[in-house]
């Protein structure tokens, strides 16, 4: 399968049918999201490296695989993400604040699944896609025209339950798109030791409606996204998209990539940065100038600024935070630690 | 009119299907034949098969399908359709069903229930006779409950589905064809123990299988003169204590019965818990019976296996020798 693409790496823009809707309002504002995720994830990575953050897992390179293709559904299409969707999560609405609760270690997650149609990350790898097929089996039960969206990444596509989920999506006809970021690399496992066929062409086997995406073109992602989220919405069955792309930065701020990838595959994929590829075509269509540069300039330095004010001023939580919400109608045995614990705790301020 | 509790399980299937339009039913080969030990025959008959659903064979989907349809309102009741079955799905039902309440501070409650066929007596081949019970009761955010009468499946599981918690319910094979009244009303609430027997010389804890084998040990030692309760205990997490401790701190002695294998058991948490609790009045070390530390058996050693009325008794007679 040829690689769906609209925008080539020095910002010419392909003789496509999809090319027809591009226009200066569309680049601004998907360019806007790009350069602010970029920014929140580089003040993130920063935070980390100050102690601010326990972990931090950078999305530095993907924006235009989340960006893409979050801003080519519906707001009330619900998301199932999995840890790396920063940026997909801020065009959501997600705050700078709820997204570094849970890196910071003051809280498992930080949003409001419901109030976004985002839901929280999903750390043990591909159990979201489950939980998105079940989801639109109910969609489909309600009678709505939802669709539901699950983020993966080329790793997750080995698990079982990955595969299950491509399988019994099919089977049930579930209207939900799965959307696989391919960045290359699971930690230090190149793409491939981890498939033997290209997931996309597992997909078809599966019977899923499959492409596979020029990953760095936002433009492209949009479109492809589009075009196989009305399908789905039409009642045509699930799909996948395999959108190639590259982390840029290491699996999270504990990894070391210079132990397993080279520095001339770096400078290849740095050729084909998404953000320089869609500024190339700003700029060689003039649908920029000082303003838009300036205003967005002063716009990401604010959040840079508020990321690390957030950041820091996330309080620690009280101690029987961690007691809440272990069942939803309760718990004596919890209940009863909790107060033990309150109590010793008590214990050492009467000394 | 006595029923099964096979029986008294499908009827409770029926009238949570009945009268909640989110409740689903879903499972490997639920639907037409009405799962492999017919506990829900009928249903797709009756409520359709968007509502009794046959799944793929894939136990990590059902359980994820099911946390996402939970997520979007919906009730599902999973069958898995033996004990040994669960294990694909383990990271579904512990990282997952019993986390996501807490790890998404609230947001999200998933109303499943995952139904159990448990426990060996009916000569199966590997796989499908494990109790494996102690694996659930130890991960924080399930509800894990064991039905050992008609009664109990019954309206312990119309309470399952109507709570807000994820319940792993355990049901034991070797009784669905055992007989018993259901009353018209639950006696109990979901998490409490029932005495089943009462006695003033020794309490016989266990739950599920071993249910009625403590009770005709208790018929036994009653010829020779001793007095035994026996506590089913029902909800094996969170373990109703109060009522356990309040029990064994009346008789001073207490053994605890349970299929499953004895280190790491839930046994060994009873005993423990009973020393913390009433140590002082117990008049002997609490004793476990259970199945031995080894892979259960093949068919014809499982009488061998599994406790049973003697084994129970023996236990019974050095608790009340010491």
């Amino acid at each position: 399968m040829e690689t769906y693409r609209l925008l080539d790496p020095d910002g010419t823009l392909r003789d496509d049918p999809a090319a027809e809707h591009v226009d200066a309002e569309l680049c601004r504002a998907l360019y806007r999201d790009m350069v602010l995720a970029r920014r929140l994830d580089s003040e993130a990575y920063n935070l980390q490296r100050q102690g601010e953050l326990g972990l931090w897992l950078q999305c530095l390179g993907q924006e235009a695989a989340q960006v893409g293709s979050i801003r080519a559904i519906r707001d009330d299409d619900q998301v199932f993400p999995s840890y790396r969707d920063h940026a997909a999560a801020m065009c959501r609405g997600i705050t700078a604040e709820a997204l570094l609760a849970q890196w910071r270690g003051v809280r498992q997650s930080g949003w409001d699944p419901a109030e976004h149609h985002f839901g929280i990350y999903t750390l043990v790898l591909a159990a979201q896609l489950l939980h998105a097929v079940g989801y639109a089996m109910g969609v489909a039960r309600d009678g709505t025209d939802e669709i539901v969206l699950t983020y993966f990444g080329d790793g997750s596509s080995s698990e079982g339950e990955a595969n299950e989920a491509f399988n019994w999506a099919a089977t049930v006809h579930a209207p939900v798109l799965f959307f696989c970021q391919n960045n290359q690399w699971a930690i230090s496992t190149p793409t491939s030791a981890q498939f033997g066929a290209p997931l996309h062409r597992r997909a078809e086997g599966f019977g899923l409606a499959a492409q596979l995406v020029d990953g760095n073109d936002v433009l492209a992602v949009r479109a492809a996204t589009q075009r196989a989220a009305e399908a789905v919405r039409r009642g045509e069955g699930p799909a996948l998209i395999e959108a190639t792309t590259y982390r840029m930065a290491g699996h999270s701020t504990s990894d070391d990539p210079t132990r397993y990838r080279s520095e001339a595959e770096l400078d290849h994929w740095r050729t084909l940065d998404p953000i320089d590829r869609l500024r190339r075509l700003l700029e060689r269509e003039q649908w920029t100038d000082e303003a838009f540069v300036a205003d967005l300039d002063a716009e990401a330095d604010a959040l840079g600024t508020e990321v690390r004010r957030v950041c820091r001023a996330l309080p620690d939580p009280d101690p029987a935070a961690m007691f809440a919400h272990v069942l939803p109608t309760g718990s004596p045995t919890v209940d009863h630690q909790r107060e033990a614990y309150a109590a010793y705790s008590a214990s050492f301020e009467e000394d | 009119m006595p029923t099964t509790l096979s029986r008294a399980v499908n009827e409770a299937l029926h009238h949570a299907l009945a009268t909640d339009p989110s409740v689903l039913v879903m499972g490997q080969d639920v639907g037409g034949l009405g799962g492999v030990f017919r506990v829900t025959d009928g249903l797709q008959k009756d409520f359709g098969p968007d509502r009794v659903i046959d799944t793929p064979i894939a136990e990590a989907g059902i359980v994820g399908t099911a946390i996402g349809l939970a997520m979007r309102g919906y009730r599902p009741v999973c069958e898995i359709q033996f004990d040994g079955f669960v294990y694909p799905a383990f990271n579904q039902i512990t990282s997952q069903l019993a986390k996501i309440h807490a790890r998404s501070g609230g947001r999200i409650t998933v109303p499943v229930v995952v139904r159990i066929p448990v426990s060996g007596g009916i000569g199966a081949v590997e796989h499908h006779s494990e109790s494996n019970e102690a694996y659930f009761a130890h991960t924080a955010g399930l509800r894990v409950v064991a039905a050992a009468t008609p009664q109990d499946a019954h309206w312990m599981l119309r309470q399952a589905i109507a709570s807000d918690d994820p319940v792993i319910f355990f049901e034991p094979k070797c009784r669905y064809w055992s007989r018993g009244e259901v009353a018209a009303d639950a006696d109990l609430p979901l998490d409490a123990a029932r005495t089943v027997r009462p006695g003033s010389d020794l309490t016989l804890l266990t739950w599920g299988s071993m249910v009625e084998t403590c009770l005709a040990a208790a018929r036994a030692a009653e010829e020779e003169g001793h007095d035994l309760e026996v506590v089913d205990l029902r909800s094996l997490s969170p373990v109703d204590v109060d009522a356990l401790t309040a029990a064994v701190a009346r008789t001073g002695r207490a053994v605890v019965v349970h299929e499953a294998p004895t280190f790491g058991g839930l046994g060994g948490e009873i005993a423990a818990t009973l020393a913390e609790r009433c140590f002082d009045r117990l008049e002997a070390p609490v004793l476990r019976v259970g199945g031995f530390d080894v892979p259960y058996p093949a068919a014809r050693l499982e009488s061998h296996y599994r406790p049973d009325l003697d084994r129970v008794l023996d236990a019974v007679d050095r608790s009340l020798a010491y």
